[in-house]
């Protein structure tokens, strides 16, 4: 025991003994309900241990999987874009260019329902029933050649199911003899005309991806238009001349009347709900269309603009004949994206509430341009 | 730590004449110029006007000339920028500790943002009573204060394959030292009470990854730490705020953010950042799991890709850092000159357990290109291994823990380049 805590043992006795009865010496915290401890401990072992009653069919599974997670990761879960690839892949790990996916390398089959349970749909998190899990994995077991298209995964089969690379995984021998650490602590340092020649074999600006050279020019010149502001006079105690500036600039043009002004309750509120929409979408300064388009000005252009992004036939339909999104069609498609546009790419269930609507659709117009 | 400038390093006479010739050129120039260096010879506005009052900034913020002084991502790494990661710059900072501001950020669901007041962490699982604490309560535990290195498994991973980003940022930056305040995580267990078959810890985030890693039960009660402080102030959101998991010496997925919850069991969970990823994947197609330790690694900081010598040649400071998940860093050796003759650097600083170490290496610079390396030594006696020496045991393709040794050629501009020698 610490000094600090015969101390405190010491000199504190009774408020030891009139804390609650637990185990622990100091007798903080309070005992959690089972309740409590069933609602947060959700994880899965490869053992099983920790599964929900339930099951779920590779058939409904790839319903599913089209409706909530093919967006990102293909409708043959082969992966969009940079998006993990779940499928394939099987044999090439020894390959240069090794694909690691569920049945090519995860060795625990728990581990995809413990994690699709917990963290998926990417922003959508622990919104799935386990019945949709059971389902989910299947249809993953299936693009991976695991299964036949009428198995259906249950809490009962569960522990008889084996991932292809499970055996492949061994614990670190970076310490075992003749490794690693063996070789790299042999004491034979040298330090004096180690080598007779010193060749290049490979640069960094060949291959030239970095981000940093166009980045760093741009804050350089920032820095010295910075060292220029910083001469002139400032207009006003504790105001960087910069800000001070752009203040003025504003505060001299008239003032925008416009009678539908923002309402900056409304646009908070807006910014929270925009949570769930910014695993795919960006809006705002920098903005780039990633997963979904970027939704900048999207209030008042024409339905299905955005060039960058590959819309579906519906939407690019819908734009073609004109039609432009305004705050009322836009509260429709965010009532029930799929209702108001058959076979929407946005896979997101809806937003069930008017005022998550009104908020988020204050929040799209304040990035007018 | 002091190590004398003698020998095969430029000696101590070198180093002073060429302080006392490129002084000696500087008082000439001055001479020449009548009226003088205007910075001096007329009255510069901010000593003529005032400056800011003391509430300008109430929480304050580094200098306006140090705008590019910021975590940088790259883009191009990851398919969005919620589960994506970004550098510390290490190139512009200087001793151990990192500011809260610029530590990287490696985030799986986006950084969550939670009110203490509604945060809560759960003990369940193999314990003779799961219980809940509120923050308060683990405010009312004894307190520790230490300073650790926290670099994520993933730091120069995109090395593996030759020299690839021009930048200590970008190559070396998913690292960051700070001390840290909180309880020891052994406390929180023995409140709880842990059975004798509870071998292995769970530990979960409140993120919307739900971030877990299992830990064995031996580490946790050795050195982990639950804190809500680094530096001094409170975590900042992208680091785990209110509370997260110190695991010292440990690859820094491990360090759950957001900690929420602690599950005792008798055999680890094999969770998706303990199967899928953090593990390594050998050339022969098998891959190591469980590779817990950061083995020791060093970093030229300066001059380096984005921090070039911008002087000419005469005395020039040379600087980086080195740490080792092992213990401490009582050597780190530089060459100027590709590793043919190698020299001890002197460290500054403190010298502390799985903690940032600061080396510097004063010479006289000939104007001559430059290949500069460092080599740290730890305290088990372990020496950073060059890549191709790494490479024999783990192939390309394994990603996490590359420790090789950096290389960085700086041409007679005294511009640097990531490149890799023979």
């Amino acid at each position: 025991m610490s000094k600090f805590l015969k101390m405190l043992a010491a000199s504190t006795v009774v408020v030891i003994v009139a804390g609650p009865a637990l185990a622990g010496p100091l007798g903080l915290g309070r005992a959690a309900t089972l309740d409590e401890v069933s609602a947060w401990d959700i994880d899965i072992r490869p053992d099983g241990q920790g599964l929900p009653e339930g099951e779920g069919s590779v058939l409904v599974g790839e319903e599913i999987f089209a409706e909530k997670c093919a967006i990102c990761h293909g409708d043959f879960a082969e992966g969009v874009d940079r998006w993990p690839v779940l499928a394939g892949g099987q044999g090439t790990l020894r390959d240069a260019r090794p694909v690691k996916t569920i049945g090519s390398y995860w060795p625990y089959l728990s581990t995809v329902w413990d994690y699709v349970h917990r963290a998926m749909p990417f922003g959508e998190a622990q919104s799935l029933e386990p019945d949709e899990t059971y389902a989910i994995v299947a249809y993953l077991m299936y693009s991976n050649d695991l299964v036949d298209e009428d198995f259906v995964l249950s809490k009962a089969n569960f522990a008889e199911q084996h991932l292809p690379n499970e055996e492949n995984f061994f614990l670190d021998d970076r310490g075992a003899e003749g490794g690693e650490l063996e070789t790299f602590r042999s004491g034979d340092v040298c330090m004096e005309n180690c080598k007779s020649d010193v060749e290049i074999t490979a640069r960094a600006a060949i291959i030239d991806v970095t981000p940093e050279d166009a980045e760093a020019r741009k804050a350089r010149e920032t820095q010295q238009e910075g060292k220029a502001e910083s001469q002139e006079p400032d207009t006003g105690a504790g105001v960087p001349a910069s800000d001070s500036a752009s203040d003025s600039g504003t505060a001299s043009e008239p003032e925008a009347q416009d009678e539908a002004a923002l309402d900056p309750e409304l646009l908070k509120a807006g910014k929270k709900v925009f949570r769930k929409c910014k695993a795919c979408h960006q809006v705002g300064e920098g903005a780039k269309t990633r997963t979904g388009p970027v939704l900048n000005g999207v209030i008042g252009r024409h339905m299905a603009a955005e060039a960058g992004f590959k819309y579906s036939k519906t939407l690019t339909g819908m734009g073609d004949e004109g039609m432009v999104w305004d705050e009322a069609n836009l509260a429709e498609f965010l009532k029930k994206p799929r209702a108001f546009v058959n076979k929407t790419k946005m896979s997101f269930a809806g937003l069930k509430k008017d005022e998550d609507i009104a908020a988020v659709t204050e929040y799209l117009r304040s990035f007018a341009h | 730590m002091t190590s004398e400038l003698t020998g095969k390093v430029p000696s101590r006479r070198a180093f002073l004449k060429g302080a006392v010739a490129a002084g000696g050129a500087l008082a000439g120039a001055g001479a020449a110029q009548a009226s003088g260096d205007k910075l001096i010879t007329e009255v510069q506005p901010w000593m003529s006007e005032l400056g800011d009052g003391v509430d300008a900034a109430p929480y304050g913020s580094p200098s306006q000339f140090e705008a590019n002084v910021k975590r940088r991502t790259v883009e191009w790494l990851t398919a969005d920028p919620i589960s994506s990661i970004n550098f510390t710059p290490l190139h512009e900072l200087d001793g151990i500790l990192t500011p809260n501001g610029l530590c990287f950020e490696r985030h799986h669901g986006g950084a969550a943002q939670i009110d203490p007041a509604d945060h809560r962490v759960m003990i369940n699982g193999l314990v003779d009573q799961p219980l809940v604490f509120t923050m308060a309560d683990l405010m009312r535990f004894p307190r520790e204060n230490q300073i650790f290195f926290l670099e994520c498994a993933a730091n120069s991973g995109m090395e593996w394959r030759g020299s690839q980003l021009n930048g200590c940022q970008f190559t070396h930056g998913m690292i960051h030292n700070v001390m840290y305040t909180g309880v020891k995580l052994k406390h929180l267990l023995d409140e709880a009470g842990v059975k004798p078959s509870g071998q292995w810890l769970l530990a979960e985030g409140a993120d919307a990854a739900g971030m877990t890693r299992s830990i064995p039960m031996e580490k946790a009660m050795d050195d982990c730490l639950v804190a809500w402080k680094m530096n001094g102030e409170a975590l900042r959101p992208e680091q785990g705020y209110p509370v997260r998991l110190v695991v010292p010496g440990w690859e820094g997925n491990m360090w759950i953010k957001w900690l929420r919850r602690l599950e005792v069991g008798d055999q680890p969970w094999h969770q998706r950042e303990e199967t899928s990823k953090y593990t390594d994947l050998l050339e022969n197609g098998q891959a190591r799991r469980f590779t817990w330790e950061m083995d020791a690694k060093s970093v030229i900081t300066n001059p380096s890709p984005q921090a070039p010598i911008t002087h000419s040649k005469g005395p020039t400071v040379l600087t980086g850092v080195a740490w080792s998940g092992r213990g401490t860093i009582p050597q780190v050796d530089v060459t100027t000159d590709g590793g043919i003759n190698w020299h001890k650097a002197r460290i500054s600083g403190p010298s502390l357990d799985k903690a940032m170490h600061r080396f510097y290496f004063e010479f006289d610079w000939d104007g001559k290109p430059l290949l500069l390396q460092s080599r740290a030594h730890d305290s088990t006696g372990y020496v950073q291994p060059t890549k191709d020496a790494l490479r024999k045991f783990r192939g390309v393709n394994s990603i996490y823990h590359n420790n090789g040794i950096q290389t960085w050629a700086v041409n007679s501009q005294g511009e640097a380049e990531n490149v890799e020698i023979s």
